[in-house]
Formats: C-alpha cells, sequence, structure tokens
C-alpha cells in the first residue's frame, strides 16, 4: 500500500497531481521512467510517468488526465489514502546530452511529462525553448514551474483564448525557420501531436526523441502488449522506451493499437457508474 | 481421475478433474509395491518420499501422508496438477513396464488437498535461528523452494516480486481452470507463515540491484523466469487483437480480465481464434479463449501431433473441448481489415524433413501450399526467452550462448560468487518442478557455504 501524501486537481479537475509516498522508486528514479499503478483490488494495471521525484523525502509525482474508469476512480482519492500498487522506476531513463539549444514541446497532461524532461535539459547546460500546447486556456497546467526552467517559453491555444492561437507545429516552425542553431526537439502530448512535429522536424534534420504512450500491462518487458514499431523493428515501449527516436515510431500503427480497447474502456465505465 | 463433462466445462473456468475419491485413492495407493529400492523417487527433482506417503495413505493417514510430502516439496497441491508425472515419478514406476504405474501425481494432490481442506499441516517450529540472511529474486516456483528450504534451516529470507501478487507462473501463466488460484494462495500463505518475507511490486534491476542485494544479504537467489515473449518477426504481427500468450493469459489469469467488467482489465475477445505454438502455453491460451466466449479455436503447429510439446493430458482435454488443430501448418503473414485488426492469417503447410541433430524432424514448408484461416484474434505461443532487466543492471552476470545464466549445475552459484540462479532463467522455459529441483540444489549449496562460514 503505498500512500498519497497531497493532491491538486489542475485545469479546471480534469488533471490531477498526486504525490505518492515510495521510497524505493523516489530513490531511483530518472528523468523519462514511468511507475504502474493498480488503485485496488480489481484494479487494472496502468502506466504514468513519473513527472517529478525528490529522493530526500521519498515522494513521487503523477500527473494524470481523467479519461476512463480507472483515472475517474483515482480522482476521488485524496491525501491520507492509500494505493493498492505501485512499482517501478520502469522504462529507460531520458539520455540528455548538451546539445546547445533545445525545444520542448508539451501537450496538453504531455506537459507533466515534459517537465521532469525538461529539468534534465536544463540540469545538462542547455539553452531550453519551451512550447506548450493545449485546445483551451483551462487546460494548460504547469506553466510557473516550466516558466522557471526554460530560457524563452511560448504558449499556444487552439481556440486562441490564452498565449497565441494555433498548433504547438505553428510555432515550433517560426522557431525551426528562425534558429538553426536548435539541434534537438523533445515532444510529449496526444500522439497526433508527437506525429506532426515529426513530420516537421524531419522537413528540418533536426533531431527529435518522443515519449510514447501505449497499452500497458506488466510494464516489465514479459507481454509485449506494448509493442511499437520503430524504424521497421518491434520494440517493446516499456523496456526499450518510452523515449524513441521520432523519426523513426509508426504513429498511426501506434494510435490505432491504442484504440484496441476503446469500447471495452466505455463498458467499463459505464459498469463502474452503474 | 472423474472429469467435469466436456460440453459444460468448455464455458466455464471451474477445474476440470474433480480429483480422486477417497475409495479410488485407498484402491490406488494399494497398488504400490512399496519397493525397497525405489526408482520413483529418483523420477522426482526434489525427490519426495513417494513409498512413505502411499504407506501413510494405505494406513488411513493422510494428514501424515501429506507432511512427508511438504518435507520435500513446499507446493504439493500444485504439483500434483502440473507435473508431467508421466515423464518424471512414474515414468521410473517398476508396475509402468507391464502395466498403467502408480498415480503418483493423483495421489499426492488428493493428499495435499485433503490437508487443505482441514487445515491440517501446522507450520513446523523452527528452533535454530542463523544470524545469516538471503534475498529471493522471483516468487515462482524455484523462489518458493529456495526460501522455503532456507527458512526451515533457519535463515531469515526476504523474496522481491515485480508483479503485485506472489507465484509467478502459478498466477500469471496456468489458468484458474487448470490450477485454481485460491490454492496457490494457500500454498504461499505457508511460506508466509513459514517467516518469509515477500516484497511485492520490486523491481529487482531497477528499484534494487542485484549489486546492492549483494552488500546487504549472505546469499542472493535469482529465479526470475523465462518471461521475454518471442514473436514470429512476420508481416502483420503488430495489428489489432494479436497477442503474445504472456500477454494473453496475464490478462485472463492474473488480471482476471475472465471477470471483465467486474474486474477492470479488458478482456480479449474474438469469435474465431488462432493460437500459434503446440506446448502447453499454447493449449491454456487455446482453452481460455473458448471458455471467454470463441466460438472456435484453431491451434496451429508447425510440426506433427507426435511431435506436439505440451502434456499428453493438455492436448487430450483440448481436443475433448472441441479445439482444432491444424498440423504441419506454419503461419507467414497477419491480414488485416481496414482498420488494422487482425482477419486472417496466411500459412503454410509443411512437411517433416531428415532429423537434425537432436533426431526431432525439421519442418519444411511446402512450396505453393498457402491458404488463408479466417481469424479475429491470434495469440503467439512459440515460447519465451531471458527476460532482460536483470541483466541491464548487473554486467558481469555471465550469460550463456543462449543469453540464459551461466551457472556452476552442482551448486547453481553464477559468476558472481554469492549469486545463485536456477530455473527458467537458466535452463529456458522448463517445468515448475524442474524450477523447483534447481531452487533445492541451490538452497543446500547456499547452506553449505553460509554454514561453513560461521
Amino acid at each position: 500500500m503505498y500512500e498519497i501524501l497531497s493532491k491538486e486537481e489542475m485545469a479546471d479537475s480534469s488533471i490531477i497531481r498526486l504525490d505518492i509516498y515510495c521510497p524505493l522508486i523516489a530513490n531511483k528514479a530518472k528523468p523519462g521512467q514511468f511507475v504502474i499503478i493498480r488503485v485496488n483490488e480489481t484494479g487494472e494495471r496502468i502506466p504514468l510517468t513519473i513527472a517529478d521525484c525528490n529522493a530526500f523525502s521519498g515522494v513521487i509525482t503523477i500527473i494524470f488526465q481523467i479519461v476512463g474508469k480507472t483515472t475517474a476512480l483515482l480522482r476521488g482519492y485524496k491525501a491520507g489514502d492509500y494505493i493498492k500498487d505501485v512499482v517501478g522506476p520502469l522504462g529507460k531513463a531520458a539520455e540528455i546530452e548538451k546539445v546547445g539549444t533545445a525545444i520542448v514541446v508539451g501537450g496538453g497532461t504531455g506537459i507533466a511529462i515534459l517537465h521532469h524532461i525538461t529539468k534534465a535539459i536544463k540540469e545538462a547546460d542547455n539553452y531550453v525553448i519551451g512550447i506548450l500546447g493545449a485546445r483551451t486556456k483551462d487546460l494548460i497546467i504547469m506553466e510557473e514551474q516550466m516558466a522557471n526552467l526554460c530560457d524563452e517559453m511560448m504558449i499556444t491555444t487552439d481556440d486562441g483564448s490564452y498565449g497565441t492561437q494555433g498548433f504547438v507545429t505553428d510555432a515550433l516552425k517560426k522557431y525551426l525557420d528562425e534558429r538553426p542553431d536548435i539541434k534537438l526537439v523533445y515532444a510529449i502530448g496526444p500522439i497526433v501531436m508527437m506525429k506532426n512535429v515529426c513530420k516537421l522536424t524531419k522537413q528540418y534534420g533536426v533531431e527529435t526523441k518522443v515519449s510514447l504512450n501505449p497499452v500497458m500491462i506488466d510494464g516489465t518487458g514479459m507481454c509485449g502488449g506494448c509493442r511499437v514499431s520503430v524504424g521497421g523493428k518491434t520494440k517493446f515501449c516499456c523496456v526499450d522506451g518510452p523515449d524513441f527516436d521520432g523519426h523513426k515510431v509508426d504513429f498511426d500503427e501506434l494510435e490505432k493499437r491504442n484504440s484496441m480497447y476503446l469500447k471495452k474502456e466505455k463498458d467499463a465505465l459505464l459498469f463502474s457508474i452503474r | 481421475m472423474p472429469e467435469q463433462d466436456q460440453k459444460l466445462r468448455a464455458k466455464n473456468f471451474l477445474e476440470v478433474p474433480y480429483g480422486l475419491t477417497t475409495e479410488l485413492t485407498q484402491l490406488e495407493a494399494g497398488r504400490c509395491l512399496q519397493c525397497t529400492n525405489p526408482k520413483c523417487v529418483n523420477g522426482c527433482p526434489v525427490n519426495v518420499d513417494i513409498p512413505e506417503f502411499i504407506r501413510q495413505i494405505r494406513a488411513g493417514d493422510f494428514v501424515e501422508a501429506a507432511k512427508v510430502i511438504k518435507l520435500r516439496n513446499i507446493l504439493p497441491a500444485v504439483c500434483g496438477r502440473v507435473c508431467p508425472q508421466e515423464e518424471q515419478c512414474e515414468a521410473h514406476c517398476v508396475l509402468g513396464i507391464r502395466d498403467k504405474p502408480v498415480a503418483i501425481g493423483h495421489l499426492e494432490r488428493f493428499v495435499a488437498d485433503w490437508a487443505m481442506k482441514t487445515d491440517s499441516i501446522k507450520v513446523p517450529v523452527i528452533h535454530t535461528q542463523l544470524n545469516k540472511k538471503v534475498a529471493v529474486v522471483g516468487s515462482g516456483p524455484g523462489g518458493i523452494t529456495v526460501a522455503a528450504d532456507l527458512l526451515q534451516l533457519g535463515y531469515t529470507v526476504t523474496v522481491y516480486e515485480a508483479l503485485h501478487e506472489p507465484g509467478g507462473v502459478l498466477v500469471y501463466g496456468i489458468p484458474e481452470f487448470r490450477l485454481p488460484k485460491s490454492i496457490v494462495h494457500n500454498e504461499i500463505d505457508y511460506l508466509r507463515r513459514l517467516g518469509c518475507k515477500i516484497e511485492l511490486n520490486t523491481v529487482i534491476g531497477t528499484a534494487i540491484t542485484i549489486e546492492e542485494l549483494i552488500a546487504e544479504y549472505d546469499a542472493v537467489y535469482i529465479g526470475v523466469g523465462a518471461g521475454l515473449p518471442v514473436f514470429m518477426n512476420i508481416e502483420g504481427e503488430n495489428l489489432c487483437n494479436i497477442f503474445s500468450s504472456n500477454e494473453y493469459l496475464t490478462r485472463i489469469n492474473l488480471m482476471k480480465a475472465y471477470r471483465f467488467p467486474e474486474y477492470d482489465t479488458p478482456k480479449p475477445e474474438g469469435n474465431h481464434v488462432v493460437v500459434v505454438g503446440g506446448g502447453n502455453v499454447a493449449m491454456d491460451s487455446a482453452r481460455n479463449a473458448l471458455r471467454c466466449g470463441a466460438t472456435d479455436v484453431t491451434i496451429v503447429y508447425r510440426r506433427s501431433r507426435k511431435e506436439l510439446p505440451a502434456r499428453e493430458e493438455e492436448v487430450r482435454h483440448a481436443m475433448e473441448e472441441g479445439i482444432k488443430f491444424k498440423l504441419l501448418t506454419n503461419p507467414v503473414r497477419f491480414i488485416g481489415n481496414d482498420i488494422s485488426w487482425v482477419k486472417g492469417v496466411e500459412c503454410i503447410r509443411m512437411e517433416l524433413g531428415e532429423p537434425d541433430a537432436d533426431g526431432r524432424r525439421k519442418p519444411v514448408p511446402i512450396k505453393d501450399s498457402n491458404f488463408i484461416i479466417e481469424t479475429d484474434m491470434a495469440i503467439i505461443a512459440i515460447g519465451t526467452g531471458p527476460s532482460p532487466l536483470i541483466f541491464a543492471t548487473t554486467p558481469n552476470l555471465k550469460r550463456n550462448r543462449w543469453g540464459y545464466v551461466e551457472v556452476n549445475p552442482e551448486t547453481m552459484e553464477t559468476s558472481i560468487p554469492g549469486v545463485y540462479a536456477g530455473g527458467d532463467i537458466v535452463t529456458g522455459s522448463a517445468t515448475v518442478i524442474s524450477a523447483m529441483g534447481a531452487g533445492r540444489i541451490a538452497a543446500n549449496a547456499i547452506h553449505k557455504k553460509l554454514s561453513s562460514e560461521q
């Protein structure tokens, strides 16, 4: 059992942040790694990226959007409650080097994951430009934390309710046109966003990393449920990833595999509120 | 052994064989010749005193019989069900030369179930407490055996398990209808009552490294199994509704997806299911799929009936339940529909060529014999490889040429002194009981080494 130490409702209560006491994980976790959690005895195992961790206090932070039964269930939890199972740190840590100038692009809840990686990119002494995007103003999260890490930052909303109106790719294109010194792009967010970022950066020949989010069960490499095609080869996201060279990822396949349980997910949600 | 009706059982998850009645048990035990030099004991990888427990059955003392087994085998109710006795203890029974061997497995199961039902096996009081600590990585049958042996000798043992439930393949791999999970829980509970500490959700290699375990413990046993699924690397393998048997069985058995939506893990479903492979895992997957509501399930295997690696009993059960077998057949690609769900598997017919070095006849494709099996769900059960996680952070752990851990077979010690390994991570996928046998050897070696140090 793993205790929730604090909880915050973000983005108009559709995104939740939990601090959980897991000293063993907090001691080892590095940016890019994730945990698998199971809320209760009848629960499923879901992967959530470690958005932050503190080895001294033994705390890890997870941030997630409410999208289905498990996340809805978790929304009802408060500080002092316990989560049945938390396992990690899983996956490979992001490999961060000094490249000069890097752009980090975050979409929606992806910003939460991006935050931990941005920390590492900054610590590796890079000049960091942040582009945060969301559908609308209320869904922009962690603006202040990201602003503290980035040397420059830009915000886009699809509806223009905050920052610049448009997609993150519009902003990214402007930077790529103006700044030939950009050596690395890290994009984390919805699959379609990462796909479009990669399409764009490929034209500029700029190395682009993405963090993938396929369906997972064990998270330790024993089932292949999270398999993705990278450069024409099958990789297990949980042990070979979750970060990959975005120019080699088959996003269309990932998108289809992630939609495999859409109907079941709806059934589960309906069952739980019945 | 009496069994559940084949039509009924194909739709439920209840155990197929009912187990022997008391009367049948006594009758079968009466057949044992009580050899003075019993060969059956040598056939058992953990050397259960078979004639002695059978003698206790004949004397009508089932509890004592169970105790005799438990001395050597920590998981009798499991082994009585899943051991391939026909290749082990029963293969050595002298009665088998002219007649049927004594049904040792069925007898073992009976007394283990009896002891469980009557809750009559008390945990032994351990008198000696040695001041030595041992870490066991993995809570499958091998790790459980090492832990039980060392606990009873007075060691302090901590078992680390990556999943949220202990038992390894016993909980995620072998289906409910073959091995009820309540039985596994009961046998693991006995281990806890022996004083074993079990740390769940702890991945050794990431959360804690082997190096850190060495610093804290007097010995380490690695029993993490061969959990990496092997895929065929053919076109279309990543289409929707194609699973590795590991994923499929984990969803159904460990996550109880068969009880979806009461349990949250979605149940994979298909009407026309194809399972590729011919081992026990393929049989388990196929029989689970049938119980999850498939209208038909087809096993595709590249060799012939004779070479099927699954236990004869499992193949018989599968056939009785209506599972179809397409033998001498091999998939060459999967075909998807317009939304990338599998809709067919293109296969090629095979014939058996010349025997290779091991005497097994190699399957050879017959040219232009391709045909398509329509399917909406496929499960790949062609084997597993060594789990990669431990090696990633333990570079000095020597591997053999197949990628498994290299050990000294006399002691199970690895290239790192004080670190032992056994079971599937050493041999590749084998049986529950062989992992337990390896655990026994390692436990003896660990005890020998640590007691000489005192």
